[in-house]
């Protein structure tokens, strides 16, 4: 395959052609912000914390979708960058109900660590409080809609890795949510094969094993690895 | 002309609150109010959240009892669970709410309410505060400040934080104490309790001097309400309900707390956010009781333990029957202290006490779990229903500063009819009728699920409505 010579913040980069722009970053040891991206499912640009800038481009670029090209420039840090991821986070904890210190996930949250990472110290928005329930009708897993960023992870994962299709997308705009089968109780959903990939998935505290407390919720994304490289490189390795 | 003296905010309690006194045509004291002007609704926005973040949630009531609210959170949960959580578990719990005990008691004796008879009632504001303390004695306050650190290391050691810790859960606790976590409370001992007696001391001798706040600061007769053990030893954890009259009878026994609501109603006035709750039998307000170390200590027949057993010894004696003075929450609270220390040394020879086994699994098996606890300033309920699935449809919240409304109100109403007379308000006099607040050390941040800071603001108000006079500070 191709190779393709870019620069990443001044950084000369060879990336093989196809790789998108966060993969070629990764490679380098270069760190971008990322929320909807996880390893081994594709990506869908939905967060917009990825945000980079590519010279000759007016418009920011999501690098988890955007692929190399030949000279391409991207600049992964500006004043510019910050402002905006800066922002997106602070449209995300408005949103919906993000409550930290009650909250399953608690100190192993991904939307929690950006807002430490990137110095949210306070949101500018005002709160739109919405009334969504928690849906605790399974077996074995909760969701709770009210800290969910809709980053459709466990959507992905439960079509592409599980590929039982119990997870969509219902509703436009605020009223977006996320629904088991036919808008139904995830405890009735036919397809669900309980097999937990999307509560693996979550980066926030969304999915959880249900009688979780406050801050028990630890994934083990090593799972979803262990099965992506099984499955495409027929190599069965235990994550580490 | 009749008149009425507002006290807002009062100062050195958590949270806050203003006092009304009404003077009539005469100028004397009619009557006083107690007003939490805070409000939070913790009872309303839990509905809908799965019963197992309670613990969680519930315990930002308030920084200073975050161990009480969690520990009568988990409790409701497992009721709600039905399991008998592991025995070690109950242990943990019961050293954690000691350690609690420990924490709050010093806070209120050292801090908050010696500054008061220590220095004296007309000390100038300005030094009237721990810092007078430190500066009156540096060794009492230092060891006090030390007492507190104890208390909130045990609970540091058990949950990994002193505030906020995320440990008591539906069906037991968290993680398990370690040894070295052992040792470090086991070393703390001698001082805590030579801590203790200097303290105990001290106010034996602050009671000579004071046998007129004895008499007039808060004392009535009232119900007492406490948890007991089934022969009528002093519980602080498990137990079940007794109420006792003034006499020191015994007029409800062994209730289930399960069934709190058959002997407890609660009642609501306009004048404040805070609820009235009262002995269901008796009626409103007829049923008024007094909830916290006085009344643990009027309602248990024994500490348990031999050194607290000996005090509890004199300080019945300051009664007949019941000892019915507010004032004597103080000594009551030192009590408590000794109490807690000697049980917690019982747990560090505890083998069990480092057991791992320490959490029970169970679903959704009652519609409805009742958690009692007793939280350092008294009975904490924590009352929910649930749907199948476990999602909160009604909670009711029954904290200490509640039940004791009542009785707050009887007190700065006893304690201005002695002092205020007229238009003029002395800031001495309105320390005094503060002090009255302080002896049941209230947390309105629980009892209204609010939190906050106090300074203090009275207010002078004739029969007409119109403001006489009134004093700011803070």
């Amino acid at each position: 395959m191709a190779a393709k010579t870019l620069s990443i913040d001044g950084k000369p980069i060879t990336a093989e052609e196809g790789a998108t722009v966060l993969q070629a970053a990764q490679e380098a040891g270069i760190k971008i912000p990322t929320l909807c991206h996880l390893d081994g499912i594709y990506d869908v640009g939905a967060c917009r914390l990825c945000l980079v800038e590519v010279a000759g481009v007016p418009k920011l670029l999501p690098a988890c979708t955007t692929k190399v090209a030949e000279g391409m420039e991207v600049k992964t840090t500006s004043e510019r960058l910050r402002k905006y991821r800066r922002m997106t986070l602070e449209l995300l904890f408005a949103e919906r109900n993000h409550v930290c210190s009650s909250c399953v996930a608690n100190g192993h949250c991904e939307l929690q660590t950006l807002g430490y990472s990137l110095g949210m110290d306070h949101v500018r928005y005002d709160y739109l409080f919405p009334k969504w329930a928690v849906d605790t009708t399974h077996r074995l897993f909760g969701m709770d809609h009210n800290r969910c960023i809709l980053c459709t992870r466990c959507v992905r994962v439960c079509w592409h890795i599980e590929g039982a299709g119990t997870k969509n997308v219902s509703g436009r705009g605020t009223k977006s949510h996320i629904i088991t089968d036919l808008n139904q109780p995830w405890g009735e959903s036919d397809s669900c094969t309980q097999c937990g990939k999307c509560v693996q998935a979550c980066p926030t505290g969304a999915l959880f094993h249900k009688g979780s407390t406050v801050g028990e919720m630890e994934r083990d994304r090593g799972k979803l690895e262990f099965i992506v490289t099984a499955r495409e490189k027929q190599q069965w390795i235990a994550a580490d | 002309m009749s008149k009425r003296i507002v006290i807002d905010p009062v100062t050195r309690i958590e949270g806050h609150a203003k006092i009304s006194i009404f003077l009539d045509d005469a100028g004397n004291v009619s009557d006083a109010e107690f007003h939490v002007v805070e409000f939070r609704g913790f009872e309303k926005f839990c509905e809908g959240r799965p019963f197992s973040e309670m613990p969680g949630i519930t315990q930002r009531i308030c920084g200073i009892c975050p161990v009480s609210h969690t520990l009568a959170s988990a409790k409701a949960g497992d009721a709600l669970m039905a399991v008998n959580i592991p025995p070690a578990a109950d242990k943990l719990r019961r050293l954690m709410n000691l350690g609690q005990m420990v924490q709050s008691h010093a806070l209120s004796f050292f801090h908050l309410s010696a500054p008061d008879f220590l220095l004296g009632w007309d000390t100038p504001p300005a030094q009237r505060n721990v810092f007078g303390i430190i500066a009156a004695n540096k060794e009492l306050a230092r060891a006090g400040i030390r007492l507190r650190q104890f208390g909130q290391e045990i609970i540091e050691i058990l949950g990994d934080r002193k505030i906020h810790p995320s440990w008591a859960v539906p069906g037991g606790v968290r993680s398990p104490l370690t040894v070295e976590g052992r040792e470090r409370i086991r070393l703390w001992l001698p001082e805590a309790f030579a801590t203790t007696d200097v303290a105990l001391d001290l106010f034996k001798k602050t009671l000579e001097t004071h046998q007129r706040e004895v008499q007039i600061f808060g004392n009535f007769p009232s119900l007492f309400l406490g948890l007991v053990a089934e022969d009528g030893t002093w519980e602080h954890h498990g137990g079940k309900l007794r109420f006792t009259d003034s006499s020191g009878s015994i007029i409800a026994d062994q209730v289930d707390p399960q069934k709190y609501f058959e002997v407890i109603g609660e009642s609501v006035q306009t004048s404040s956010y805070l609820k009235s709750p009262y002995y269901l039998p008796l009626g409103f307000p007829a049923g008024i009781y007094r909830v916290g170390p006085l009344a643990r200590l009027n309602v248990c027949k024994r500490m348990g333990v031999p050194k607290a057993d000996a005090e509890l010894k004199s300080f019945k004696k300051l009664g007949r029957g019941a000892v019915t003075s507010s004032f004597l929450y103080h000594y009551a609270r030192l009590i408590e202290i000794l109490a807690s220390l000697e049980y917690i040394e019982r747990y560090m020879d505890d083998p069990e006490i480092l057991s791992d086994y320490l959490r029970a699994d169970a679903g959704i098996n009652n519609l409805r779990g009742v958690g009692v606890s007793e939280a350092p300033r008294g009975t904490l309920f924590h009352d929910y229903t649930v749907d199948r699935n476990g999602l909160l449809q009604k909670v009711n919240l029954i904290v200490a500063t509640g039940q004791n409304n009542l009785a707050m109100n009887q007190t700065v109403a006893q304690i201005a009819r002695h002092y205020v007379r007229g238009n003029e308000i002395p800031e001495p006099l309105l320390n005094r009728v503060e002090h009255g607040i302080r002896c049941y050390d209230p947390c309105l941040s629980c009892s209204t699920h609010a939190v906050g800071q106090m300074p203090l603001q009275v207010r002078l108000i004739g029969a007409d409505g119109s403001i006489l006079n009134e004093v700011t500070r803070g």
